[in-house]
């Protein structure tokens, strides 16, 4: 397997990305890490004309703690970030969620910010984006601007993002006081992309539980705390809403299955691990 | 760096076990096929050429990565390792990792031992205490045919007590 012919930029600049950018539009893809793109490229499902490295701009490679959380740039590369997260107590749901993203060989090429952009359904990084009520600073030529996660993910792969625009970074709110967090997965082999992905914030009023390989995109959803009479009612409604499918990793029964007892297990993990 | 027309074969160097080396490259050439056919590090195996079962993994800039998940002119100006680069002195004897393998029986046909040998080489070296979990962890980047694992995870854990042994008395 073979990737079709592009032509390839290696960008010195922002200015050069966002030109390419602006000239080319959908027929220009950013690479970073490859990760996921280059096995795409090379089961032809994607054809660009033009790839522009980014990973050569060093304005984009940074992790920077700012008011909104931590922002992570789009060259910084999973395993970079996964070291700063066993170290940074404000990104506890990323030191757990992390490990399960890929295999450490990906991992050390592998972006973030190119697995949101990427936004397959079971990835571990949208989903915690999503959970955590993340946002993606995006900017054209002209103009920038910043959405919420719950507003950039529309289909499977399929995103917001404007066809000139590059996707700078995105900030993950930092860990808030009286707030546990817990990641838990369900695939085939540690590493392959999940059946069943389950990120989880707990508080002392109630839970949101993230939910990703369900639907086209992943999920998130408020729940009253499992000591409450109506919290499986509420998870088991959650689990039929997300209208699992058949597919050839698992039947759709027991992905809803998964949703609940894996659902239950991350959020008491949470719970247990508020501070 | 100026546009790599599609078309076109484009000078790309880099360092490949310690020497400078060059090759020529289309953008859409792999790094894998680059090391192979460009460059005639034939050690480099090609499997699945996805990114899934790990037979292509060399050290790039010294932490262990795909090469089918690389292009090559992603790669002009790094730092690649590969299976040629594991013996002590070029080939003629075996390197510690690669010794462990031979005495625990780690591999049977082979094709997928230069990958995880490389992943060892890199992980052993940022990691050298790490728990057998942890490696465990890690060999699921790969998948061998033919041995089962078991094999593979003893020779790596005995490599792991050499490497220490050896640095204990360096």
């Amino acid at each position: 397997m073979k990737p079709a012919p592009f032509d390839y930029l290696r960008a010195e600049s922002r200015e050069d990305v966002l030109a390419q950018l602006h000239e080319h539009g959908d027929q220009a893809r950013i690479i970073a890490g490859g990760q996921s793109l280059v096995p795409m490229l090379s089961m032809r499902l994607a054809k660009p004309a033009l790839l522009v490295d980014v990973m050569h701009v060093e304005s984009l490679s940074k992790i920077e703690a700012t008011d909104a959380g931590i922002r992570v740039g789009a060259g910084v590369r999973q395993a970079r970030l996964l070291d700063w997260a066993t170290r940074d107590p404000r990104l506890p749901l990323l030191a757990k969620a992390l490990p399960w993203v890929g295999h450490a060989q990906t991992r050390n090429r592998g972006t973030v910010v190119g697995s949101v952009a990427h936004a397959d359904p079971s990835a571990e990084q949208p989903l915690c984006l999503l959970t955590l009520g993340g946002t993606l600073q995006l900017r054209h030529r002209k103009k920038a601007r910043s959405i919420p996660a719950s507003e950039f993910f529309v289909g499977m792969m399929a995103t917001a993002r404007g066809d000139t625009e590059l996707i700078e970074s995105v900030t993950f709110p930092a860990a808030q006081p009286g707030t546990g967090y817990a990641f838990r997965e369900v695939g085939r082999r540690h590493g392959d992309f999940a059946i069943v992905a389950c990120a989880a914030v707990a508080t002392h009023t109630g839970v949101r539980l993230g939910v990703g390989g369900v639907a086209d995109i992943p999920n998130v959803r408020e729940l009253p705390l499992p000591g409450a009479s109506d919290f499986d009612d509420a998870l088991n409604q959650y689990a039929w809403d997300l209208e699992a499918r058949d597919d050839l990793h698992a039947t759709a029964r027991y992905r809803r299955e998964l949703v609940r007892r894996l659902g239950r297990e991350t959020i008491e993990e949470a719970l247990r691990c508020r501070n | 760096m100026p546009k790599l027309i599609a078309s076109m074969r484009h000078a790309v160097s880099l360092t490949l076990n310690g020497r400078k080396v060059e090759g020529q490259a289309e953008p859409r050439m792999l790094l894998s096929d680059f090391l192979r056919h460009q460059l005639g590090a034939t050690g480099t195996h090609v499997g699945c050429e996805h990114g899934v079962c790990g037979a292509c993994t060399v050290l790039i800039d010294g932490l262990p990565a795909r090469s089918c998940l690389a292009l090559a002119v992603q790669s002009d100006g790094a730092d690649v390792k590969t299976i040629e680069g594991l013996s002590p002195d070029g080939g003629h004897t075996l390197g510690v990792l690669q010794e462990a393998f031979r005495e625990h029986h780690g591999l049977q046909c082979g094709f997928c031992t230069p990958g995880i040998l490389m992943s060892l080489d890199g992980f052993l070296r940022a990691q050298p205490d790490a728990s057998e979990r942890e490696l465990k962890e890690m060999l699921s980047g790969h998948l061998c045919r033919c041995t089962g694992y078991a094999t593979i995870i003893k020779a790596a854990l005995h490599a792991q007590q050499r490497l220490k042994e050896e640095r204990a008395y360096a």
